[in-house]
């Protein structure tokens, strides 16, 4: 359990004093994973280098597991921090020791006899899948090789809680999923409680329970994962949530005189998989033209918008309208996008 | 100046010269380049390593007046020529040796004169490693010194070999100064015989022996840095 009260964190800079965290409060149960989601400079980082104290807060409170780590002497928070693994966007293996060698690394610091290190890191590389790599080095591995590597090295000390810090930022899409779900089994196999950090909303949505969204140093929406991104309520939230449609320059459409605009609402309807806006052609026989979509499937429901190009007249748009309501699908008319 | 020195009479004279002397100048040559090199990685990793970890941030943070007193002794210690330090150092070295003439009196002024060059060398080296590797060792709960002995330093190691490859070949072009204050070695040679005795085949020849010391020990060097470094894929 980890219980985070009033955390405040400001930095000097050239520019002035940055508040990178403002009063953060946030309790994170055992064996949950919880993302902590924002934009780059929100403070997420800053974040969960206070869960380890690798970032000192200005004030407030870290509790692990009734622990206040913010409290302890170097030596008890070393101490500490071998039950808190952490993995990086960087993997930060160290590029001049064996595979084997940088599972056996927290071993070592904590002095564990070497046979029996060894022993424990090849049993941990089997689990990530690079048993056969143990005797290569770092540099000859891809990155979501190196990723594993470092979480087989997380695992070593039988860690509590895992912190993973933009772990997936630096991987492509599928080596990204493969990630994510090592990281899901291990959270369910060993239940060890994650904290998530990214500023992608697909990992949030893969393998998170909970999710804060953090802005500007503070936390803006908090709950459970499929709660938050359905009604998001912030600004913020909106912009992580749909990023396109609140991006306002990016593209805006508006209604010319051969077509009405109408924008539909997916707001967490079960997606079965009907193809509501080819049904309305063959059934209605209006062709809709869509000029905008942005929808999120998440956690089998779906959510977001889409702008729809009504050919045709009041009727039309009205007939249209009818057909969304009927499926329970929220509908209206509106001149333009924004 | 030079154009007698193929003359028969002066060859003859040489080559006696090189049979008689030139061994055991190599070997002494060898062995203060080596034993002073040893000495002033002895004291010059540390210090380079404190100067790293001992900063206002660093893992290790030292006072700042030491911190700057060690700057300020580096940069002093560089700045005077080797010459000039050699002589300086005669009250040091008598206190060691205790004589500050002969081959083995030639290793304490080397020292001093490389320690320094030696200290910036490592602290160059253990600057250029990814301070994320010290943050994940922070993270691991690893104490200064072990991010020391077991991140710093062994991630460094290929530039480590390559720095200590300049500085050997550096303290091999020092070894030949000594030869005035009466160390041994082929700079000897080459000073007693080709400056004081104008027989310039036998500095000639003293001189290429000293170069091809240094592409020795500069392309073994080289070729050990390589490949001890993991970082490459092959």
């Amino acid at each position: 359990m980890i219980e985070i009260t009033g955390l405040t964190k400001t930095f000097k800079t050239s520019e002035g004093v940055v508040e990178a965290l403002k009063d953060v409060d946030l309790s994170v149960a055992d064996g949950d994973i919880y993302g902590i989601i924002g934009m780059s400079g929100a403070g997420k980082s800053t974040l969960v280098r206070c869960i380890n104290m690798l970032e000192k807060p200005d004030s407030g409170k870290v509790l692990i597991d009734g622990i206040d780590i913010t409290a302890l002497d170097e030596k008890a928070l070393r101490a500490q921090r071998k039950h808190i693994a952490m993995i990086f966007q960087g993997f930060n293996l160290l590029m001049q020791r064996s595979v084997i060698d940088n599972v056996c690394f927290p071993m070592e610091l904590s002095g564990t006899p070497k046979s029996q290190a060894k022993a424990r890191a090849l049993e941990l590389l089997d689990t990530v899948g690079l048993k056969d790599k143990a005797n290569d080095y770092p540099a000859r591995l891809s990155g979501g090789q190196q990723q594993r590597v470092a979480i087989a090295r997380a695992l070593a000390m039988d860690p509590t809680l895992l912190l993973c810090d933009e772990a997936t930022s630096a991987l492509d899409p599928t080596t990204t999923n493969s990630i994510l779900s090592l990281i899901k089994d291990i959270n369910i196999k060993l239940g060890i409680t994650a904290v998530v950090i990214t500023h992608q909303m697909s990992v949030v949505e893969s393998i998170c329970n909970r999710v804060a969204i953090l802005d500007m140093g503070r936390v803006v929406e908090e709950g459970y994962v499929e709660e938050v991104f359905s009604h998001p309520k912030t600004e913020a939230a909106r912009k992580l949530v749909f990023p396109e449609s609140s991006d306002g320059g990016e593209m805006i459409i508006v209604s010319e005189n051969q077509q009405r605009l109408i924008r539909i609402v997916f707001n967490g309807e079960e997606a079965t998989g009907k193809p509501v806006i080819a049904q309305m052609a063959v059934l209605k026989g209006i062709e809709a033209n869509i000029s905008y979509a942005s929808t999120r499937n998440i956690g089998g429901k779906v959510y977001g918008s889409m702008i729809l190009g009504i050919p045709g007249d009041e009727e039309t748009v009205n007939e249209a309208l009818e057909y969304f309501k009927s499926l329970g699908v929220e509908a209206q008319e509106v001149k333009s996008n924004v | 100046m030079f154009e007698r020195i193929f003359e028969s009479e002066a060859v003859a004279e040489a080559l006696r010269i090189v049979q008689s002397e030139f061994l055991m100048a190599i070997w002494e040559t060898l062995y203060v380049t080596i034993l002073a090199t040893f000495f002033a990685i002895v004291i010059g990793l540390p210090l380079g390593a404190l100067l790293v970890v001992g900063e206002k941030d660093g893992i290790m943070p030292i006072p700042g007046w030491l911190l700057s007193f060690l700057n300020v002794l580096i940069n002093l210690l560089r700045s005077v020529p080797f010459l000039i330090l050699m002589i300086m150092a005669f009250p040091l070295t008598r206190l060691i040796v205790g004589t500050v003439v002969g081959t083995t009196a030639s290793i304490p002024p080397l020292v001093l004169a490389a320690f320094p060059f030696i200290a910036r060398l490592v602290e160059t080296a253990l600057r250029e490693v990814d301070r994320n590797l010290i943050e994940m060792a922070q993270s691991m709960g690893a104490t200064p010194m072990q991010i020391i002995t077991k991140v710093l330093i062994p991630e460094a190691v290929p530039s480590l070999i390559s720095s200590m490859t300049t500085a050997i070949t550096t303290i091999l072009g020092y070894t030949a100064m000594s030869g005035i204050i009466g160390g041994g070695g082929l700079g000897k040679i080459a000073i007693n015989y080709g400056y004081y005795r104008y027989k310039y085949l036998v500095m000639l020849l003293a001189v290429i022996l000293l170069i091809a010391m240094v592409q020795t020990f500069q392309s073994v060097g080289t070729k050990i840095a390589i490949k001890s470094d993991k970082r490459s894929r092959k």
